[in-house]
C-alpha cells in the first residue's frame, strides 16, 4: 500500500513538475543558495512575477 | 589558430580554459570510460538490440510487404517504437559525436545565468514532459489524416523516417545551438550566422508563416464547430472556466497549479456533458447552432481580445488545463490502441496515391504528402520552440539529445497514433467526411452517392450508416466535417468505446476529442498572435524607435489587430471558399511549415560549418535538401501547375476566363460571387505562395554561402567569428539520458556524498 502511495505521490511530483507548479519551490531554492541579502519574493508576488513577466515576453505554443 | 582539420582542436581550445573546482568531484564523465562503455557490447545488450531489431523489422513487413486484407494496429506501435529506440540509440548518438560534440564541463545557461525564474536547471524527466507538451499540438493529429487519402503506407514511412532523419535532427540540432548561445530565438541566430538579408529574410518569412500556421489552424478549429451546438457549447464554456481558473491563481490560491488543473478538467468534462443536454434542447441547439461564417468573426474577435488581455487572465490557465489534458490524451490514446488493437482495412496505397485529383487534398504523392504531415514528421515551428524556452532549462549539454532528439521523437509517436484512429474508420465514412460539400453535396444521400461513384475497392456505404454514426457522435450531420479533427474524433470514439462505455459513450468522446483539439489549438492561436505581434512591434520599431516599448498600449493594440487581421483575413478566405477551405490551404499551412524547417536547417548548417565538422555535414544537408526540395517542388507547382486543382493560378485563369465568357456557375462554384471569390483567393494565395518561396530561397542561399565561406577560412586556417557564449566551467552534475549508466550512477553518488554548502541547489530529482 505504501509502495502505492509512493508511486503516486512521485508520479503527481512529475506531472506538477511539467505543468510547472514547482516554478516558486525552485525560486526559493535559487534564492537560498545564491545568498541575497533581501528577502525572496511571497508566493503571491511570485506568482504576479512570473505571469506578468510572460505578458512582455511570449512564448509560442507548438501547433 | 592553426589547422582545424575537423574542428576539434577549436573547440578544445575555448574549453582548456575551463578551470574546474578542485573541490568538487568531476562535472562529466571521463570521456575515455564513456566511450568504453558505449563501445563494450554485453550479451544481454546484444540481445535487447537484437530483439529490437528483429521486431521493428518483422513490423514492418507487415505492414509494408504482407499487407493482408486487414493489418492490426499493433504492427504500427511496434514498427514506430522499434524504429524510435534505434534512431535514438544510434544515429543521434552519430548527431552527437560529430556535430554537436557537447561537453558536460562546460556550465549550461540554466546554471551559469541562473536566475531562479527563467533560467532554472530542470529534472531532465520534468523536462522530457515539458518540452514535449510545448512541441506537441494539434498538428500531429491532424496532418495524418488528412494525409491517409492516399493510404496508411506512405504517410507511415514519411512520418517514422522523416522524423528520425529530419525532424528530430532539426529540433536537436536548434536545441544544442541555442543552449550554447544562452537560449537565443532562431531570428537572433539567423541574423548572426546569416548576416542582414538572411537574417531580414528570416524574420519576415517566419512571420508570415506564423500568421499562415495560426489563420489554418483557426480554420480546423472552425471547420469542426460549424453547425455543431454541442461542440460549440463546450469549446465555449473554455473560456469562463479559464477566465475562473486565472483568477482563482491570481486572487484566492496563488501558485496552486495543480489544484487549479484538476478543478478545471472537471469543469470540463461537465462543459461536455452538458453540452450534450443543452444541445439536446430546442433553445440550446437553436442559440448554439452557429454556422463557419459566424464562428470565424467570433474566433477573430476573441483573438484580439485573448491577445490583449494580461496573459494570467486567459492564457496561463488555459496553458495549465491545455498541458493537463495533452499529456492525458495521448497516454489514453496510446492505451486505447494497445489494448483495442483495431484491424485495419484502409490499403496500403489507396487509389489516389497515383494521382493528383484527391478530394481530400490535390496533388501527387511528391511532394504533396509530404508537405500534408508536416508536424510529426518536419515541422519547423518546434524551430521556434526549441530556441525558447528549453535550453535556458537544461541541466548538462549532453541531455540536449534526450530533449530534443527523444521529445520530437515522441511527437512522431502521437502522429502515428493518429493516423492509426483516423484510418481504423470506415473509408468510405472517410471520404464522407474529408471531402469538400461541393462534392459531397452535404447530405448523406449525395454524399453516399458521390463516394460509391468514386469506385474504391471495397467501399459501398450506405446513408443509413452516415446518419447513424453522426447520431452515435451527437451531431446533425458528419457529411464534409474536413480539417482532419472530427475524422480523428469519429476514430478516437470508435475505439475509445471499446475500451470504455461502448456504443452510448461514443459521443461523449467524440466530443472530448473536438474540445481538447479546440483547446490546442485556441492556445496555439493566442500564443502565436502575441508572439507574431512582439516580432511585429520590433520589426517597426527599427524604424518607429516608440514601436520598441512592448508596454506602450497604442502600439501594442495596433500591432495586434494587424496581426489578428491578417489571420483573421486567411481563415474568412478558407471558411467561405467555394472550393472547400482545407482543400486549398491545408497544402498552404504544409509548405509554410517546411519552409520554416528549412530556414531553421539552414541556420544550423552554418553553424556546424562553422563548427568545423565538414565531413559530417551531410547529417544537416540531407534533411535540408529533402525540406528545400519538397517545399520548392510543391511551391513551384501551386504557382506554375497547369492543373486548375493544384496550381494557384491556373485556377485563377480558369475561373477568370469563365468570368469572362459570362458564365454565371463554373466548377464547383455555383453563383458569380463564389467565382469572384475564387478569383481572389487564388490570387491572394498564389502570391503568398511566390512571397514564402522566394524568403526561402534567400534564406538557404546566404547560409549556403555562409558554410562555403566557413570551409574556405578552415581551409585558409582563418579563424572566424563564433556566436557562442563563452565557456564557463560547471558546477554540478547530473546524466545524461532517461537511465542512468553504471559510470554515470557513480559519479552521481560522489555528487551526493558531498556536503550540502559545496553543492549547488539542486534541482528537483526524482
Amino acid at each position: 500500500m505504501n509502495a502505492i502511495l509512493e508511486g503516486f505521490r512521485g508520479f503527481a511530483r512529475y506531472f506538477g513538475g511539467v505543468m510547472g507548479a514547482d516554478a516558486y519551490a525552485k525560486y526559493l531554492e535559487h534564492h537560498e543558495a545564491s545568498g541575497h541579502a533581501e528577502a525572496p519574493m511571497t508566493e503571491r508576488e511570485f506568482w504576479r512575477d512570473h505571469t506578468d513577466r510572460q505578458d512582455n515576453n511570449p512564448q509560442g505554443r507548438c501547433c | 589558430m592553426g589547422k582545424m582539420p575537423d574542428g576539434k582542436a577549436r573547440t578544445a581550445l575555448s574549453e582548456d580554459a575551463l578551470e574546474p573546482d578542485p573541490k568538487l568531484p568531476p562535472t562529466s564523465v571521463d570521456d575515455a570510460v564513456r566511450e568504453a562503455e558505449e563501445r563494450k557490447w554485453t550479451p544481454t545488450k546484444i540481445a535487447i538490440w537484437a530483439a529490437i531489431s528483429l521486431l521493428g523489422g518483422v513490423s514492418w513487413f507487415m505492414l509494408a510487404i504482407i499487407r493482408g486484407e486487414t493489418v492490426n494496429a499493433i504492427w504500427f506501435v511496434f514498427a514506430s517504437v522499434c524504429t524510435y529506440l534505434i534512431g535514438y540509440r544510434f544515429y543521434s548518438k552519430v548527431i552527437e559525436r560529430y556535430i554537436t560534440r557537447p561537453n558536460d564541463r562546460r556550465a549550461t545557461p540554466a546554471e551559469y545565468k541562473a536566475d531562479g525564474k527563467d533560467y532554472v536547471r530542470t529534472d531532465r524527466n520534468v523536462l522530457f514532459g515539458h518540452h514535449f507538451a510545448a512541441i506537441a499540438g494539434a498538428g500531429p493529429l491532424v496532418g495524418p489524416v488528412i494525409a491517409a487519402q492516399m493510404g496508411y503506407l506512405p504517410g507511415t514511412i514519411w512520418i517514422i523516417i522523416g522524423v528520425v532523419l529530419a525532424g528530430a535532427v532539426q529540433d536537436y540540432l536548434v536545441l544544442f545551438f541555442s543552449m550554447r548561445r544562452g537560449g537565443r530565438s532562431l531570428g537572433q541566430m539567423a541574423r548572426e550566422e546569416l548576416g542582414v538579408i538572411g537574417g531580414t529574410a528570416a524574420l519576415i518569412a517566419t512571420l508570415l508563416i506564423m500568421v499562415i500556421i495560426v489563420a489554418i489552424l483557426a480554420l480546423v478549429v472552425v471547420n469542426a464547430l460549424g453547425e455543431s451546438p454541442w461542440g460549440v457549447f463546450s469549446v465555449g464554456m473554455t473560456i469562463p472556466i479559464a477566465l475562473f481558473m486565472g483568477v482563482y491563481l491570481r486572487f484566492i490560491r496563488p501558485g496552486k497549479v495543480m489544484e487549479v488543473s484538476l478543478i478545471g478538467f472537471v469543469l470540463l468534462m461537465a462543459a461536455i456533458i452538458g453540452g450534450g443536454a443543452v444541445a439536446g434542447t430546442e433553445w440550446g441547439a437553436a442559440f448554439f447552432h452557429l454556422d463557419k461564417v459566424t464562428i470565424a468573426w467570433g474566433l477573430i474577435v476573441y483573438g484580439f481580445i485573448a491577445a490583449i488581455l494580461p496573459v494570467w487572465l486567459l492564457l496561463a490557465p488555459r496553458d495549465y488545463l491545455s498541458t493537463f489534458m495533452k499529456i492525458g490524451v495521448i497516454v489514453m490514446l496510446a492505451l486505447a490502441i494497445i489494448v483495442v488493437r483495431p484491424e485495419i482495412t484502409v490499403p496500403a496505397f489507396s487509389e489516389f496515391a497515383s494521382r493528383e485529383n484527391g478530394p481530400v487534398f490535390p496533388g501527387a504523392l511528391f511532394p504533396f504528402l509530404f508537405v500534408t504531415i508536416a508536424c510529426g514528421a518536419l515541422s519547423g515551428f518546434h524551430a521556434l520552440i526549441s530556441s525558447g524556452t528549453t535550453p535556458k532549462l537544461i541541466e548538462k549539454e549532453r541531455q540536449a539529445r534526450l530533449i530534443g532528439y527523444g521529445g520530437m521523437l515522441m511527437e512522431s509517436f502521437v502522429a502515428i497514433m493518429a493516423l492509426v484512429a483516423a484510418i481504423s474508420i470506415d473509408r468510405g465514412l472517410y471520404f464522407a467526411m474529408n471531402s469538400p460539400a461541393a462534392l459531397t453535396g452535404g447530405t448523406v444521400q449525395t454524399a453516399a452517392t458521390w463516394v460509391n461513384s468514386l469506385g474504391l475497392a471495397g467501399v459501398n456505404i450506405t446513408p443509413d450508416l452516415l446518419a447513424e454514426t453522426a447520431r452515435n457522435v451527437g451531431e446533425e450531420s458528419i457529411v464534409s466535417r474536413t480539417g482532419g479533427a472530427p475524422t480523428l474524433a469519429v476514430g478516437l470514439a470508435h475505439i475509445m468505446q471499446q475500451f470504455i462505455g461502448g456504443t452510448a459513450m461514443m459521443a461523449f468522446w467524440y466530443h472530448f476529442a473536438i474540445m481538447f483539439e479546440a483547446l490546442f489549438i485556441l492556445t496555439a492561436v493566442d500564443a502565436g498572435t502575441r508572439v507574431a505581434r512582439f516580432m511585429l512591434q520590433d520589426s517597426i520599431g527599427n524604424f518607429i524607435p516608440k514601436f520598441k516599448e512592448h508596454s506602450w498600449r497604442p502600439g501594442a493594440w495596433l500591432c495586434t489587430a494587424v496581426m489578428v487581421l491578417a489571420w483573421g483575413a486567411v481563415l474568412l478566405m478558407g471558411v467561405t471558399d467555394p472550393l472547400g477551405g482545407i482543400n486549398t490551404l491545408f497544402p498552404l499551412f504544409g509548405i509554410a511549415n517546411q519552409l520554416l524547417a528549412a530556414i531553421a536547417l539552414s541556420v544550423c548548417l552554418a553553424i556546424a560549418a562553422r563548427r568545423a565538422s565538414f565531413k559530417y555535414l551531410w547529417i544537416v544537408a540531407v534533411p535540408l535538401a529533402f525540406a528545400a526540395v519538397v517545399t520548392i517542388t510543391a511551391s513551384f507547382q501551386k504557382i506554375f501547375s497547369p492543373v486548375p486543382a493544384v496550381g494557384y493560378f491556373a485556377n485563377n485563369a480558369a475561373f477568370s476566363k469563365a468570368l469572362a465568357d459570362g458564365k454565371t456557375e463554373f466548377g464547383t462554384a455555383k453563383t458569380v460571387a463564389a467565382m469572384e471569390a475564387v478569383v481572389r483567393n487564388t490570387m491572394i494565395q498564389g502570391w503568398l505562395s511566390v512571397i514564402f518561396v522566394v524568403l526561402s530561397i534567400i534564406v538557404i542561399i546566404t547560409a549556403m554561402v555562409a558554410t562555403v565561406k566557413a570551409f574556405r577560412d578552415a581551409k585558409q586556417g582563418v579563424a572566424h567569428a563564433d556566436h557562442e557564449d563563452p565557456a564557463v566551467p560547471s558546477r554540478a552534475y547530473a546524466p545524461a539520458g532517461f537511465i542512468p549508466t553504471p559510470a554515470e550512477r557513480e559519479l552521481v553518488a560522489e555528487w551526493n556524498k558531498l556536503p550540502a554548502d559545496l553543492r549547488l541547489e539542486k534541482s528537483a530529482h526524482h
